[in-house]
């Protein structure tokens, strides 16, 4: 799909001249941050602008004595944690793709694997600046931690995927770099130890801050499965005082070696693809996408799994029985499986399939991304309750369907 | 018949007879919450025992346009359970089962009538807790903690009310009971339920609520130091923060609430202190044990004094008594008093608190401070005695300047207490007409007809049904945040 109109608006006041504009003109407009995931969604069903917000990329004010940051959509995580590790300071906010920005990864609610201690990233936002898409210019929040002033517009913006205002800035909580970190690794080739060992670190007091899965896809037909399974990993990761985290470190090591790992490791860097999308690892060059909302058809299909925990063993079985690879913060219950390259009918009866097995343990299967044959066969948001609630917000903020339409569920 | 008239006949037929309430004296007793100088006498009480009952007494609300107040155990402080004389207060205290408990999970679901202390009751045999803590947490319940989205001394670590709610049943205002959020994280679709929380029942009444159950920490430490005066102790509250520590909870008073402290439950506070510093640790035991010491010497560094960990769960207990009761405990010290709640960045601390005790001098009002100094969220308790003429009046007056220095310092009018009635007129100080009018328009997505506790939170209702205001917004430049 292509777009008529590029505007790449310099700062805060020309977001707000340009949805002036394309509201005059009844253009149909898609916020774009860096383009990591603009292909996320459902294709917009118009399309006549794309709002290109790379050049508000500024960090407005890090005020380290109060743990805050000011900072513009555009501004890429990495480079803002670059910035705010001189600080002994950190954004609780993972980069799920090079290059992703601040705004994006409000926008698509996305959260790595810090979010099992620190909570994900609608927990982290403290503020917010935005143009509704008439161009009015409009705050939540503000920038202290504690406040409870008004409505909370910001938790409504995180995950409404562009559909409901642009935002111009955006104020986080900070937290202290930990002076020591450990990063302790146990290969798992499948589910029946990985389910445990998770279980395992979740249940002891040891305070993890992130417990991940990493589970690269069984090989493709069931002959194989038994000869070689590629090797996955339980990463637990403890943060903190030198001394503290030494001993957490060696106490975690022991538990999963007492759940069944046989070699783990105890590394103070993470693994490379921490935090990452399973779509990065082999594409890197995607950083530089086209501006263009098409999907690819060199995309895995892309799915969000949720769950409580109990429901983990279930999950990942039914999730390999149909040959995905899964990462995420298993312990917190969010895992993001890709499908490798396969026919609709077979990503239709997995997606089934997930569905069933979340929604029993009170979650979610959603179709992130994926080659646009799938995503005319199969329904990507799933079922969502109080859509019609969802559908009168949206007509409040946007009633000509003019920012993101039709990306969203239910057609928002 | 009037439009009650005529909800209050519906409702005999649907709900049991004792779970009416027309009698005007027994109306009388639900006149206030925590915030006992705004009274209105409801038109009706109901009690409901069930989500349908709630879902039918607002439905007949709803047909018949009556305004309608949702309140729990009536220990808000902003006057946002202030029944409407018109309308229906809805009391959720006989929704109070806790319907499940799943350590497994993390997870417990609740009726909104459940006391906020017995929901870590219940998760207590199996090494969890819920981690919101208001002070009044052994009488406060769930509903009020979300319309409120209530914080405690632990929320600086642990987060507030809205970090620890994933799902909940809703009674709209138009009467239908819906579904928000997903026992899991990352519910798909917008984020509704994070907007309903802290949203004073202005978007309908919860009736089940799903919270996050948070693992007990493997130790808990809490240090109690004395301190000069409140710069000292600020000091040492920037310098823990700077040192990367992470506290469970950072508590000051001054020597004003300390007094009154004292008066009221015998903490055993030291004597001299002109301000103490409660810190709490918790966490896995070497970690507790190393930050205490960086505590203990940053404390002493910023010149603290009778410096005294707490040895067992009773002596902790004690030392949080002080800090828990000091607003009921101002009642020993001064017939009357303003709880105030505002919030500044942590790093304007002393400075703001220089500006109060000038305000107080200058004055003549005498106003006590206790806070949650690791968030910068200030309880100052302006004192006055209503019987003597003229000093509620300087109170008030200086109970907003309070809240003046707040915004001026680019902090909140409320940072838990929330706006209800009583702070509705101090919103614009933060916000312009665009920022309420955008907020609003959530409102007007749930609640059209604005029967839902109206009257709270914004100073100008938004009419749903208008053609947008021709606001100015082709000549307004964008505005952000400082």
């Amino acid at each position: 799909m292509r777009a008529s109109f590029v505007a790449r608006p310099a700062d805060a006041a020309q977001v707000a001249d340009v949805l002036r504009v394309a509201a005059a003109h009844d253009l149909a407009v898609v916020p774009r941050g860096n383009g990591t995931r603009l292909d996320w969604g459902l294709p917009p069903s118009r399309l006549d602008l794309i709002l290109d917000l790379s050049a508000l990329d500024r960090i407005v004010d890090h005020a380290a004595g109060d743990l805050v940051l000011v900072a513009e959509p555009g501004a890429r995580i990495a480079d803002v944690q670059r910035h705010l590790a001189a600080a002994g300071q950190r954004l609780a906010v993972d980069a799920p793709a090079p290059g992703a920005t601040l705004g994006g990864t409000v926008a698509t609610g996305h959260s790595g694997p810090s979010r099992l201690l620190a909570g994900p990233i609608k927990d982290q936002i403290i503020g917010i600046s935005l143009v509704r898409p008439d161009g009015t210019p409009a705050i939540s929040g503000g920038r202290v931690v504690k406040n409870v002033a008004g409505y909370d517009l910001a938790r409504l913006m995180c995950g409404s995927y562009g559909t409901l205002a642009v935002f111009t800035r955006l104020i986080f909580r900070l937290r202290p770099l930990p002076a020591a970190r450990a990063f302790i690794t146990a290969p798992v080739l499948g589910p029946s130890l990985a389910t445990p060992l998770i279980e395992a670190v979740a249940t002891a007091r040891l305070a993890p801050s992130a417990v991940e899965l990493d589970l690269p896809a069984p090989p493709p037909d069931d002959a194989a499965r038994s000869v070689a399974c590629p090797q996955g990993a339980v990463v637990v990761l403890v943060e903190g005082s030198p001394g503290g985290v030494a001993g957490r470190a060696s106490a975690v090591r022991e538990l999963l070696q007492k759940t069944g790992a046989e070699e783990v490791h105890v590394r103070a860097e993470s693994p490379p693809w921490w935090g990452a999308l399973p779509q990065w690892d082999a594409k890197p060059q995607r950083d530089a996408k086209p501006r263009s909302a098409e999907p690819s058809a060199d995309d895995d299909t892309l799915l969000r799994l949720t769950f409580v925990r109990s429901g983990l063993p279930e999950v990942l079985s039914t999730a390999r029985d149909h040959g995905a690879a899964l990462r995420g913060a298993a312990a917190a219950g969010v895992l993001t499986a890709a499908l490798p390259h396969a026919a609709p009918d077979r990503v239709a009866l997995a997606l089934a399939a997930l569905r069933t097995v979340c929604a029993r343990y009170g979650g979610t299967a959603v179709v992130l991304n994926a080659p646009p044959e799938i995503r005319s066969a199969v329904d990507m948001w799933g079922p969502i309750p109080a859509l019609d609630l969802m559908r009168r917000v949206k007509q409040q903020f946007d009633p000509s369907h003019r920012l993101s339409p039709g990306r969203f569920v239910g057609g928002l | 018949m009037d439009a009650l008239a005529a909800v209050t006949s519906r409702v005999r037929t649907l709900l049991p007879d004792h779970a009416v309430i027309t009698d005007r004296a027994r109306l009388r007793t639900y006149e206030c919450d925590g915030l006992t100088h705004h009274r209105v006498v409801p038109g009706l009480v109901v009690l409901p025992e069930t989500a349908d009952q709630v879902a039918a007494v607002v439905a007949e609300c709803a047909r018949h346009q009556v305004p309608f107040v949702a309140r729990g155990s009536g220990t808000g402080l902003s006057g946002g359970a202030l029944p409407h004389a018109a309308g229906v207060l809805i009391v959720t205290s006989r929704l109070r089962r806790i319907l499940a408990v799943r350590p497994e999970d993390e997870r417990a679901v609740v009726e909104p009538g459940v006391i906020n202390l017995d929901v870590s009751r219940a998760a207590a045999p199996y090494g969890y807790h819920y981690a919101p803590d208001p002070s009044s947490r052994q009488v406060c319940s769930i509903g009020g903690n979300l319309a409120e989205n209530s914080g405690g001394a632990h929320c600086l670590k642990y987060g507030f009310t809205a970090c620890h709610v994933l799902a909940a049943d809703l009674v709209t205002p138009d009467g239908d009971l819906v579904t928000l959020g997903t026992e899991a994280p990352d519910a798909p679709g917008y984020d509704l339920l994070g907007t309903v929380i802290g949203a004073e029942g202005t978007l309908g009444v919860v009736t089940s609520v799903t919270v996050r159950l948070t693992r007990d920490p493997e130790a808990v430490t809490t240090l109690l130091a004395a301190f000069a005066g409140t710069d000292d102790a600020g000091a040492a509250t920037s310098a823990i923060i700077a040192a990367g520590i992470v506290p469970a909870a950072v508590e000051m008073m001054d020597a004003l609430a300390i007094e009154a402290a004292e008066a009221a439950v015998a903490c055993g506070y030291p004597a001299g202190a002109g301000a103490v510093l409660i810190v709490e640790l918790d966490g896995p035991a070497a970690d507790v044990a190393a930050e205490l010491s960086v505590v203990t010497r940053l404390c002493t560094d910023a010149g603290g004094f009778a410096l005294r960990v707490a040895a067992d769960d009773a002596e902790r207990e004690l030392i949080w008594k002080g800090r828990r009761s000091a607003f009921a405990a101002v009642g020993r010290i001064s017939p009357d008093y303003i709880v105030q709640d505002g919030v500044i960045p942590r790093t304007a601390l002393p400075e703001v608190l220089r500006a109060i005790a000038t305000l107080s001098a200058d004055s003549g009002v005498r106003v006590a401070n206790v806070f949650h100094a690791g968030d910068g969220n200030l309880h100052p308790l302006v004192l006055f005695d209503a019987a003597v003429p003229g000093q509620e009046q300087r109170a008030e007056e200086v109970s907003g300047a309070i809240l003046d220095l707040c915004v001026t310092h680019g902090g909140s009018i409320t940072g838990e207490h929330g706006v209800g009635v009583d702070k509705a007129r101090y919103l614009p100080r933060m916000f312009t007409d665009h920022d309420l009018d955008t907020m609003q328009l959530v409102r007007c997505a749930f609640d059209p007809a604005g029967i839902a506790n109206p009257g709270k939170i914004f100073p100008t209702p938004r009419l749903c049904g208008e053609v947008p205001r021709k606001h100015h917004a082709a000549t307004e430049p964008a505005r952000d945040i400082f």
